[in-house]
């Protein structure tokens, strides 16, 4: 198989008053070379506690009781944490919603996009410097030297949305999951974060993930699909399928809203 | 910043003044005043009394001795003391001086402990030794402080480990520099530590919620997904947001702590303002409780605005413009 | 109508989940009990605050025996002696010979039961000579036990009736500058901020000495009252007066007033309860600051004076280290005041623990 990661058979379950839940339930997908896919579901469909299981971030109190997660030769879910910590930003990044909160408040961004190549590259600091006004023009934002050395509250949010994704192609990452990356933006500048996803994949030859309930993102920039509802993964393959001519009873429902 | 600094001192000042009629208007509430006392002494003339109130104007109608207290307090004289017999501003600043030394090693002591340990309580999170730190807390920020401080005496007294009270010990003169700020921090350590139980319980608890608030953030998750190690996580990207909102608190803290050691200052007699406002008030001492009042009240302004200049510092959201 | 009764069960949902923490239940009954034995002091206790008897000044406690020559037997106490040792130093001895049997419902000392009831039948005490100490004797050779309960009703009251004065002081500021804002709330905050920031000690000993110095006890114990509150109203009207601001906004405040209702009554019938339910955990919270600070003051000779007791001058004695030394018990009622103020802030915290998705939900709007 020649896919990028591989996830099989993942189940992650939660305790609660002394049963077992399970928020992801025997899911399966391969996520290829250079493309984009996407995970789709109303809230509580596992999809991002899927997104997270890949990074091994699961908050406190979910475990992964089965299952694989293939990456670069390794199952990600075996490896140390240090051995994950280096692949996480350098290997496989990851994406938010809400921008205002999903970058720290008190450190410039410039600084935040600082410590991934601190981290994970052996730039000098102007090599460094160089790099992070690269990436910021790389993501179309105008004036990159000002949004270094700002906050993140003296930007807008679709600026923010784009720092953050310089921040997450800064090492040059096979993979990026983009949990809901346009829930918070208007429609004018949904477009434009979706061409400019277009076009890092293109240029860097990444992969993306994107997680999202949104129909109209998953039809105009995924590749790939998997439908997801309670946990589980209802029908997945290339988008053209999924919207043309769905099999699931599920899937229909969700084109028909589209 | 600077015009909002000075703003605030301006606004300061009729509120201090404000302090100050109130102090004053307390004291002659009650009859009688310090030369009470004198006026039964059948040895002090009738004449000798009548000449002292003339001379510290306690013969003028209230108002007046005000007026002329203001106008001094411009000259920054501060009136007399009658139970010294010397001028308040003389023995004033020392006091403020020891109870100011008294405050800040509180104040040091109480943010050495209280905030590892609200870290530690929030990232062990309900775990035994947060369990165990929570019901220390719950019992130190009960326990009286004085209650505290007189179980300290009485030990110290068994064990003679710690000076039984004080600022000096009686041969300080005679040792050297590195002798006497050892002695002094001897002396210290009772009505610190006695002090600073109660707030250390105080600002862990507040540290630990406000840690365990922003470790649920998401800015934390990004942290973490950029392979960041945990220690950086923890003590970096959390700790410098977890921290901003005491900083506020700082000013509060010092208002409490003057009062607090007040009560410590005078069971451990150590010689700050606090036993000094005791004598003043015991002796009805007008002028000496009144520079008293004020000097509480300007050392909490002071707090208050250093709290406020350092937090727009430290926080980058913000501006006072 | 139908906005109150919703208001109620969401209250009653908090007090239950108040009611499961079951460390905050046992602070409860432990206050409860506190209270019972501070009303009925003067039964409960053998003998009256002021019975002295200066033979057994710091005699040590009696202890009580069950047990007789191996057998068990009715409780009792051994006699004890004032005498000196071979360095001259005083000591209590005990006299094994000597035995006074425990009896309940025993005549003592005169009182007045609830205040009103003329009678002088005690829970428990001895008949005749000799003198019961459960926990020792003061100075004056005062039974600790018995001052110790008379105290309560001092220490503990203060913490009451003082935070009343303070609470409907601080509901009057606070509900009118939080209800008008502008320059009314301008206004008044400001003076609050006057009031808090002079250090509370400071200004606590200011005020005592501005009462008359020939006072008796019970106008003292009032001015004290008095002074705490004044010190206590400008915290509890902050909080009053922020929640007073969010709630103004509320739909149904601006229904009432589109209808026209009178300013006075949309505070009292609309605004008002809502901040009593959730200023409760406020009051719990700053009763320990009403009994530490007439500790405080008697601690100083400063408040309730002799022959009275209170927690705080009982405290006064323990002043001097050498008296902790040789006769440790005085320092009762140091562990009664942690006591009571450990379970007040522990029941707070309790409510407020309770009251949080409450507050929470009420601070979004």
């Amino acid at each position: 198989m020649n896919a990028l990661l591989s996830i099989k058979d993942l189940t992650v379950v939660v305790h609660e008053d002394g049963r077992e839940r399970r928020l992801v339930d025997g899911v399966s997908f391969d996520i290829p070379n250079n493309s984009i896919s996407a995970f789709v579901g109303g809230s509580g469909s596992g999809k991002t506690t899927t997104g997270l299981s890949i990074l091994k971030l699961l908050p406190l109190g979910l475990t992964v009781s089965k299952g694989q997660i293939l990456f670069d030769g390794d199952n990600l879910l075996n490896i140390s944490e240090s051995k994950m910590r280096a692949r996480r930003g350098k290997d496989i990044s990851m994406i938010f919603q809400e921008p205002l909160n999903a970058f720290n408040p008190v450190f410039t961004i410039g600084y935040q996009i600082e410590e991934v190549l601190r981290m994970h590259t052996k730039l000098s600091k102007n090599a460094r410097k160089a790099r992070i006004l690269d990436l910021l023009k790389m993501v179309e934002l105008s004036d990159p030297s000002r949004v270094m050395n700002n906050y993140p509250h003296q930007l807008s949010g679709g600026m923010r949305q784009r720092a953050m994704i310089a921040q997450a192609i800064a090492a040059s990452p096979k993979l990026i999951i983009a949990d809901e990356p346009t829930s918070n933006l208007d429609v004018t500048l949904q477009a434009k974060i979706m061409d400019l996803f277009r076009k890092l994949k293109n240029e860097l030859n990444l992969s993306i993930l994107l997680i999202t309930h949104d129909l109209a993102l998953v039809s105009h920039l995924s590749d790939y699909v998997a439908v997801m509802t309670n946990g589980q993964v209802v029908e997945s393959g290339t988008t053209k399928q999924i919207t043309t001519t769905p099999q699931n009873e599920y899937t229909k429902q969700l084109m028909k809203a589209l | 910043m600077f015009k909002y600094v000075i703003k605030r001192l301006l606004i300061a000042i009729p509120m201090l003044l404000g302090i100050a009629l109130l102090t004053f208007i307390l004291m002659r509430l009650t009859p009688g005043n310090y030369f009470d006392a004198l006026k039964l002494d059948p040895q002090i003339s009738k004449e000798t009394i009548a000449h002292y109130e003339k001379l510290y104007q306690l013969d003028k109608p209230m108002f007046v001795q005000f007026m002329y207290w203001v106008k001094n307090l411009l000259h920054f004289e501060l009136g007399h003391s009658f139970h010294y017999n010397i001028p308040v501003s003389k023995i004033i600043g020392g006091r403020l001086f020891n109870t100011f030394v008294l405050s800040f090693a509180s104040f040091f002591l109480t943010w050495c402990v209280a905030i590892p340990l609200g870290i530690l309580a929030a990232v062990h999170r309900n775990k035994m030794i947060d369990q165990i730190i929570q019901f220390l807390s719950y019992i130190c920020l009960s326990l009286p402080s004085f209650f505290l401080a007189m179980i300290l005496l009485f030990w110290t007294s068994q064990s003679g480990a710690l000076p039984l009270g004080g600022m000096y010990s009686p041969n300080f003169e005679d040792l050297n520099f590195l002798e006497k700020v050892v002695d002094i921090l001897k002396h210290l350590a009772i009505p610190t530590i006695a002090l600073s139980i109660g707030s250390i319980a105080a600002l862990q608890r507040i540290m630990r919620g406000n840690m365990l608030e922003v470790l649920g953030q998401k800015y934390i998750l990004t942290a973490r997904s950029k392979g960041l190690s945990e220690k950086k996580v923890v003590y970096h990207h959390a700790l410098k947001n977890a921290i901003n909102p005491l900083i506020t608190l700082l000013g509060y803290e010092f208002s409490s702590l003057l009062s607090g050691a007040a009560l410590i200052e005078i069971i451990c007699s150590w010689p700050g303002l606090g036993s000094l406002m005791l004598t003043a008030v015991r002796s009805k001492d007008i002028y000496l409780v009144m520079a008293s009042m004020l000097m509480g009240g300007f050392l909490f302004i002071l707090g208050n605005l250093l709290a406020d200049i350092a937090l727009a510092k430290v926080d980058p959201r913000i501006r006072y413009d | 109508m139908i906005k109150q009764k919703k208001y109620l069960n969401e209250f009653d949902i908090a007090l239950r989940g108040f009611r499961k923490n079951r460390v905050a239940m046992l602070c409860v009954y432990t206050l409860l009990f506190l209270y019972f034995t501070a009303i009925f002091a003067d039964f409960l206790s053998p003998y009256s605050y002021k019975n002295e008897d200066r033979n057994y000044s710091y005699s040590p406690a009696t202890p009580v025996h069950f047990v007789d020559e191996g057998k068990l037997t009715w409780p009792y106490i051994n006699g004890l002696e004032l005498t000196y040792n071979e360095y001259h130093a005083r000591i209590y001895q005990t006299d094994r010979s000597v035995k006074h049997s425990l009896k309940f419902l025993v005549k003592g000392d005169e009182y007045k039961l609830l205040g009103f009831i003329p009678t002088d039948v005690h829970f428990f005490g001895i008949e005749g000579e000799g003198r019961l100490y459960l926990l020792g004797a003061d100075s004056r050779g005062r039974d600790l036990f018995s001052r110790l309960l008379y105290g309560g009703r001092v220490s503990l009251s203060i913490g009451l009736i003082g935070v009343l004065i303070s609470f409907s002081i601080g509901l009057i500021i606070g509900g009118a500058a939080g209800f008008y804002g502008g320059k009314i709330d301008n206004l008044l905050m400001r003076l609050c901020e006057m009031v808090m920031m002079v250090p509370g000690f400071y200004l606590l000993l200011a005020l005592r000495a501005a009462v008359p110095d020939d006072f008796n006890s019970v106008q003292v114990y009032f001015s004290i009252i008095v002074i705490l509150s004044f010190i206590g109203w400008a915290g509890l009207a902050r909080i009053i007066r922020g929640m007073c601001l969010s709630l103004r906004e509320r739909d149904y405040v601006l229904a009432a007033r589109t209808l026209g209702v009178s300013d006075f009554t949309i505070i009292v019938k609309h605004i008002l309860p809502h901040t009593l339910s959730y200023s409760i955990f406020a009051i719990m919270l700053s009763i320990p600051g009403y009994i530490l600070g007439e500790a405080a003051l008697s601690l100083l000779a400063l408040g309730i004076q002799d022959p009275f007791a209170s927690w705080g001058n009982m405290l006064s004695d323990a002043m001097s280290i050498v008296r902790i030394k040789f006769a440790p018990w005085i320092l009762w009622p140091a562990f009664f005041i942690f006591l009571t103020v450990i379970c007040f802030n522990v029941i707070g915290n309790a409510l407020r623990d309770a009251l949080d998705p409450m507050l929470k939900s009420e601070g979004q709007n």
